[in-house]
């Protein structure tokens, strides 16, 4: 079989589409590539869809933890605390048994103990209070000069957050936000070993890793390719929140534009 | 464990409840607390000797020692953690027994390696195949407190290679107008100042290690969510005097509680800790510490 073929066979594995059997001896590495590749697909899809939803109750919950009404405060303290006091893993199953409960009362939940809408809703939560505690670290750190120039100019209410103090937030957010946006990739892994189930073997990349490492007993190839994703991923990532980031400082004079750094990943 | 407890089928209540939670497995769940407790104690110094060794060899004046603790420390970057738990796992444990193989077997011709099989000599198993039950756990436990260890000391290294960087030069400069040699210069003048620069680091990282020790659970250990699974299962009448439904929710509830509470009590000691430390420091938490005061 060329490798042409398994790329056919296999690409889509991780969506359903395609061979059905997974390999089962005589690994090559065109299958491993590919189907750890397939399930690249899922981490995306986890990654990009609770960035992009988790980004508005990020905003929400960091202008809560920083409203002076403490019925609005301390619940959002309280969300915050609870996603980020306790690891993703435990909240994984926790959601999944949650919802595995509550299928009984009513067939609306069905979707929910799913991986695709389940962990997503979990995904969702905990970057949200991630990226709520660094956006609300940088509107404490907005300049006094920012806010006093909008009252100057006579801004309140909506146009005073939509035209400063929300541009000034995500600029200062930034750096960190690009380094919370890799680690949510990396935490979608987590996914498929915790409760949820991979119907049909429908997993994301590294259950394919596990999986061929589990069957050829050999670690050194499947994680290695996992790792090359990964690294790709990144370097998208970085790419792509690098270029809102200059877009957010399109303003500033050059050297007093903040650039991004990777710091060491943070397992949740 | 309670007296009362010799006939559940008449237990109601509370009474049953302080029953049930006291049985043989439960007990097993406490212990794996313990497990937990254990896992922290011993990985954490562990992973601080990595971080540290793998700092210095980071800042090192040979290349090649200076390339490997880079290499480390740049390699956790970009890739999912829970890979490298999954890799070193079977790696570590392979790389152990293959060590055993060329040692006590050197007369075997064939290849370790066959097809999709790891085959090593039988003196070389590790653990032997006639080993006690015991020594089967606590070898895997031992593999899994070194899987910790190497990945957090990449963190710790990342750390402590930024403190010790934080260290004002100047400090360094005096050393050496005193003639110090590098290496006195890097023990008494270095290591000791670089740990309050070091400290919010590590007491980010205690927190990220206490919420990475539910991964356990992947590398076959024992641990509390392998357990909170297995007794929150339902349970039929048949199998046990304690029968109940689908109880997972809530222990994996109990679990989450456990964990925040843990992280809180932490976050409250390392702020006093780190109030001590900086008492004095002329840094800006010291100094407003001062203004506090005064």
């Amino acid at each position: 079989m060329s490798c042409w073929e398994t790329i056919a066979d296999y690409a889509l594995r991780s969506q359903g589409i395609g061979e059905r059997l997974l390999p089962r001896s005589d690994f090559t590495l065109c299958q491993q590539f590919t189907l750890i590749g397939s399930g690249m697909i899922w981490n995306i899809y986890f990654g990009v869809f609770a960035l992009c939803s988790g980004f508005f109750l990020a905003t929400a919950v960091a202008l809560g933890k920083a409203a002076r009404n403490p019925f609005i405060r301390k619940p959002a303290e309280w969300f915050i605390f609870v996603f980020r006091g306790s690891p993703l893993f435990i909240q994984f199953f926790f959601a999944y048994f949650v919802f595995l409960s509550l299928k009984g009362v009513s067939p609306l939940f069905d979707p929910f103990t799913s991986a695709w809408l389940g962990a997503l809703v979990v995904l969702f939560f905990n970057t949200a209070a991630y990226s709520g505690e660094i956006f609300y670290g940088a509107l404490q750190s907005i300049p006094k000069g920012d806010t006093e120039a909008a009252d100057a100019y006579g801004l309140s209410g909506w146009a005073r957050f939509r035209r400063v103090i929300w541009p000034t937030m995500l600029r200062l957010a930034w750096p960190a936000y690009t380094n919370e946006a890799i680690f949510l990739f990396h935490a979608t892994t987590l996914v498929f070993f915790s409760g949820f189930p991979a119907i049909q073997q429908r997993g994301d990349a590294l259950y394919y890793a596990n999986y061929f490492a589990d069957k050829t007993f050999n670690p050194f190839v499947p994680y290695p390719i996992l790792a090359g994703y990964f690294i790709i991923l990144t370097l998208i990532v970085i790419g792509i929140f690098g270029l809102i980031n200059n877009r957010l400082n399109r303003h500033l004079p050059q050297e007093r534009r903040k650039t991004i750094k990777v710091r060491p990943q943070i397992i949740r | 464990m309670f007296s009362f407890c010799s006939d559940p089928a008449t237990l109601e209540g509370f009474r049953w409840l302080s029953c049930y939670l006291t049985t043989g497995k439960h007990m097993s769940m406490y212990w794996a607390v313990g497990t937990v407790l254990l896992l922290l104690a011993i990985t954490a110094p562990a992973a601080l000797a990595f971080g540290f060794a793998g700092a210095s060899a980071a800042r090192s004046n040979l290349a090649p020692l200076r390339w490997i603790g880079k290499t480390y420390i740049a390699v956790v970057r970009g890739i999912p953690d829970i890979a490298f738990f999954l890799f070193f796992v079977i790696a570590l444990d392979q790389a152990f027994e293959y060590i055993r193989h060329r040692i006590k077997c050197p007369d075997w011709d064939e290849p370790v390696r066959q097809g999709n099989d790891f085959i090593v000599c039988t003196a070389a198993k590790l653990p032997l195949g006639n080993a006690p039950q015991w020594v089967h756990e606590t070898y895997g436990f031992m593999l899994a407190v070194l899987t910790f260890a190497i990945v957090f000391g990449a963190f710790a290294a990342n750390v402590l290679f930024g403190a010790m960087r934080a260290v004002p030069r100047g400090q360094l400069e005096t050393a050496e107008a005193y003639g110090m040699s590098r290496r006195q210069t890097f023990w008494r003048i270095l290591v000791p100042q670089m740990w309050v620069y070091a400290l919010p680091g590590l007491s980010n990282l205690w927190m990220v290690l206490i919420k990475a020790t539910p991964l356990l659970f992947l590398l076959g250990v024992e641990d509390i969510v392998y357990w909170a699974r297995e007794l929150g299962g339902a349970k039929q009448p048949q199998f046990t005097e304690y029968p109940h439904p689908d109880w997972r929710m809530w222990y994996f509830f109990a679990l989450l509680v456990f964990y925040l509470c843990f992280t809180k009590v932490s976050e409250v000691v390392l702020d006093k800790v780190m109030a001590k430390l900086t008492h004095g420091q002329a840094t800006t938490a010291g100094e407003a510490q001062r203004k506090a005061a005064a």
